[in-house]
């Protein structure tokens, strides 16, 4: 079956990017997706601008110190500080990301920047070194899976998560080492236990300064040989990472995750066979293999298309890319990400967030039906998280605090100003008899769809902007919104 | 230029209002309806790692007295239980239970290779795997799988909060979550939901996934909201956050409604700094609303099939901070309160304080096995399958 130029576009530009925006959505009946495949690399080209939020504040106490024995010096009241601080601006990072995501014409690269915070999830309440990884993340999201693998193995927030600074010759810490393996790379089952406790002694002295540089301690440093994975040889940490990229699991596992986040969570085993197969043979090159499922003919087939939960991060994105809007208040956006489960920086453990059906449950299927609303007419939240332990770490009255915190959004609402004027011009030409049924497809990619008779009698007829708006409104508070 | 709402969203229904009336008036004939052996479990989450030390105290060792010279609570300040252990004496209520049999305490729970991090350890008893494991659905999640097969309406498990916990989320079905019944019907009752609800064809796998949950939470809040009204307590609760909830939980115990488990969450527990302050507070709320919530349903005949249990994700460290408080620990106790307990009092034996591991107590008894527990011989319902394993039964239940 022929499907239409648009449906397939959109699809791209939603798995590929945060969906269409207000500017590029009438433009898509027009060109073909192979075209738009190509403007998608060019825009994503550039080496991204590394994101830095720290407060002054911090910079100047932390700046001010080499090391980590340095760090003990500090007072108890500055640490706490610096903690309070971290936790402030790790606010303003995921607000500055969000912004990239909705904002920038880089869409491939922040897309799959995603892809890779969630696979190397990692929560530490550390300004300088989650900005790193990003950055690290963000430059090589569709470059070597290689380089980008060694540069996270060798981040100080990746290391500190993951208890590698405890990772010494006399007293091995395995918990770097093994999720490098079921995680990163090979994917749980393919390895032993033994492969784990040979490779956590590879990697003792893999450590990092206060500045933010990985460091190796040679004296904490198991010089002694290590049989891993078949091979013996006094290995060090990037031996154990150039054995675990010469093994083929690691590009079937990696493939399979980018083919069941991108394409489909019912896995085609020939499909991902082959890609894994072309990825290992290119050095993992991540843009070959990208480009081989978004120029696949496969990858526009209907059972493809309208059939993935958005994750909230997707959907926030996707709302506020085809309404252009000011909030009043952009922490709104942390707390609609805390409600629907996924808040950047905080993944809610190492394997990073399930997705699929797990995004959904009563609580979370109805706020997302509901957040067009609360967007748009100024409707109440009325939502009050749960205290963060984590990120809260034992402040005193802190439940309370937070509470005051979460009162003033549920009181206030999500006051937003949305520019309807340009989100009308995307159906300009659009006769009025087609209307109903070209906003439909312009909001929706589901087969599925609420029909348009029963749609009619929720809609605004004042005035063709209205209709236009209540139409756009009533189509994001269905289910059929949330699947892409 | 903001739009309102009500131009895009014709709200409001009479459909319930009519039909609701005759059981209402029902009520009033019949206080008692709900038929003994109906069990029920209310899980109470203490959050951010409770101070287990400080809650159950060991008020006859010397080395309790030693590494807290600050925060250890004296002999006399504690409510007396036994010789060798006193409760908090913010917890005054409980000796009353301990009285009359209706409290047991399971101390030292734990798992091995602690983890001290809220988020990591919250999961692992949320989801209950090993430390070394990863799963992404809840204990109480997957009772409802084994559970509720074809069940028309998912309320077999009801979390009082506006988010789901993670412990209520199985691999196909899920708790369901609210922090007021009326609440969740208005903002549920959505003509525009309702219709679309009803124009839905099955086709793509997903988006009936999605209809399906969206049809059972619109006919589940009309259901709660009904339950919820049938017998407004008379009681009066605390106007505490949890003093609210466990109002709203005895009022649905007491209709017919067909829940099994029960969740809310209390905190923050995460006492780094001036602990007893907070510790006195939060147990405040807790002692008093569990006072009201016990003797309501003991007066309307439930409380011998309702049980109520206490976990944190960890306790403290055995030794006080320099802060006035402790920092992130391991083993911790659990509190069992029913009217149905077959052991009472002290289940097992306080900690031993003399044998620590670098500082922390050492776990004696797997909190899985209290799950299996609960599961099979207070739900009647199959632990192993659950659990994915076959854990020890104890015998407090």
């Amino acid at each position: 079956m022929l499907l239409p130029n648009r449906l397939k576009n959109q699809h791209l530009l939603w798995r590929a990017g945060f969906g269409p925006t207000a500017e590029n959505a009438a433009s898509l009946d027009g060109i073909t997706a192979k075209q738009l495949w190509e403007l998608l690399l060019k825009t994503s080209g550039k080496k991204p601008e590394k994101i830095e939020v720290a407060d002054n504040l911090i910079d100047g106490l932390v700046k001010g110190v080499d090391d980590l024995v340095q760090l003990e010096k500090l007072s108890k009241e500055q640490k706490r500080v610096i903690q309070k601080q971290s936790r402030e601006d790790l606010k303003t990072l995921n607000i500055r990301w969000l912004d990239e995501m909705i904002n920038s014409e880089a869409q491939l690269r922040e897309k799959m920047s995603l892809f890779w915070h969630g696979h190397f999830a990692c929560r530490v309440i550390n300004i300088y070194f989650q900005q790193q990884l990003l950055s690290i993340v963000r430059t090589n999201a569709f470059a070597k899976f290689g380089d980008l693998l060694r540069e996270v193995s060798k981040s100080p927030a990746m290391l500190q998560f993951l208890n590698n600074q405890q990772n010494k010759k006399q007293h091995p810490n395995e918990n770097f080492a093994r999720e490098v393996m079921e995680l990163f790379t090979l994917g749980r089952g393919n390895y032993t236990e033994n492969d784990v406790k040979e490779a956590a002694r590879a990697f003792t002295g893999w450590g990092f300064n206060l500045k933010g540089e990985f460091v190796f301690r040679r004296f904490q440093h198991d010089t002694g040989n290590k049989i891993f994975l078949g091979k013996t040889g006094n290995f060090d940490g990037d031996d154990i990472l150039d054995i675990l990229l010469e093994q083929k699991q690691t590009a079937f596992h990696i493939t399979k995750k980018i083919y069941s986040y991108f394409v489909n969570e019912k896995i085609d085993d020939g499909k991902v066979a082959w890609l894994s197969n072309t990825f290992y043979e290119s050095d993992y090159d991540i843009k070959k293999l990208i480009e081989a499922i978004f120029t696949s003919d496969w990858f526009y087939e209907e059972k493809n298309i309208g059939t993935k939960i958005k994750s909230p991060v997707e959907l926030i994105a996707g709302i506020r890319r085809l309404l252009p809007l000011t909030l009043q208040n952009e922490n709104t956006q942390l707390l609609f990400q805390r409600a629907l489960g996924q808040i950047l920086f905080y993944p809610p453990n190492v394997a990073g967030w399930p997705g699929g059906k797990s995004w959904i449950d009563s609580s979370t299927l109805m706020l997302r039906l509901r957040i067009p609303q609360i967007i748009t007419a100024n409707e109440v939240i009325n939502i009050r998280p749960k205290n963060d332990d984590d990120t809260m770490m034992g402040q005193m009255m802190q439940d309370r605090i937070a509470d005051k915190f979460n009162q003033s959004y549920a009181d206030k609402g999500a006051a937003a100003d949305v520019d309807w004027s340009s989100v009308a011009t995307i159906f300009e030409s659009v006769p009025r008899e087609n209307l109903l049924p070209k906003i439909s497809d312009t909001i929706l990619q589901t087969k599925s769809r609420v029909s348009n008779i029963l749609l009619a009698e929720y809609l605004n007829k004042e005035n063709r902007e209205n209709y236009i708006k209540s139409a756009i409104i009533n189509l994001m508070s269905t289910p059929e919104y949330q699947l892409c | 230029m903001l739009i309102k709402r009500k131009q895009f969203l014709q709200v409001g229904s009479l459909a319930t209002a009519s039909f609701m009336l005759p059981k209402f008036l029902k009520a009033f004939e019949n206080p008692v309806m709900v038929p003994a052996g109906n069990k029920v479990v209310v899980v109470i989450q203490l959050s951010g790692g409770n101070d287990g030390l400080n809650t159950v105290i060991p008020i006859q060792n010397d080395i309790y007295y030693r590494e807290r010279p600050k925060l250890g609570i004296a002999k006399l300040q504690a409510v007396r239980l036994t010789d060798e252990v006193g409760l908090n004496p913010a917890l005054a209520a409980f000796k009353d239970l301990y009285a009359d049999g209706s409290l047991g305490i399971l101390n030292n729970v734990g798992y091995p290779n602690p983890d001290r991090s809220h988020f990591r350890s919250m999961d692992i008893w949320q989801t209950a795997s090993s430390s070394s494991n990863y799963i992404n659905t809840g204990w109480i999640g997957r009772y409802l799988d084994a559970q509720c097969n074809g069940c028309i309406k998912p309320t077999q498990a009801l979390e009082i909060d506006d988010i789901l916990s993670l412990a209520l989320k199985g691999e196909t079905n899920n708790g369901l979550s609210f922090k007021d019944p009326r609440r969740l019907y208005s903002t549920s009752n959505e003509k525009y939901f309702k219709d679309i609800a009803a124009d839905h064809h099955k086709g793509e796998e997903t988006a009936d996934y999605l209809y399906k949950t969206m049809s059972e939470t619109l006919s589940s809040a009309d259901y709660i909201f009904q339950q919820s009204k049938l017998h407004s307590t008379v009681e009066t609760y605390p106007s505490t956050g949890l003093g609210k909830d466990l109002k709203i939980i005895a009022t649905l115990i007491k209709s017919d409604i067909n829940t099994k488990v029960y969740y809310v969450s209390l905190g923050s527990f995460d006492t780094h700094v001036n602990q007893q302050e907070q510790q006195k507070r939060l147990f405040t709320e807790l002692n008093d609303a569990i006072n009201v919530f016990s003797n309501d349903l003991k007066k309307n005949n439930r409380f011998q099939d309702v049980l109520m249990m206490t976990f944190s994700e960890f306790g403290r460290r055995v030794s006080q901070n320099a802060s006035g408080g402790t920092d992130h620990g391991t083993a911790n106790n659990m509190f069992f309160i029913s009217g149905g307990l077959k052991e009472k009092g002290m289940l097992n034996a306080l900690p031993n304080l003399a044998d620590l591991n670098e500082g922390d107590l050492k776990h004696t008894v797997d909190f899985k096995d209290v799950y299996a527990t609960v599961l099979n011989k207070w739900l009647g319902a199959n632990d192993k399958l659950i659990l994915g394993k076959q854990c020890n039964y104890l015998q407090f239940i």
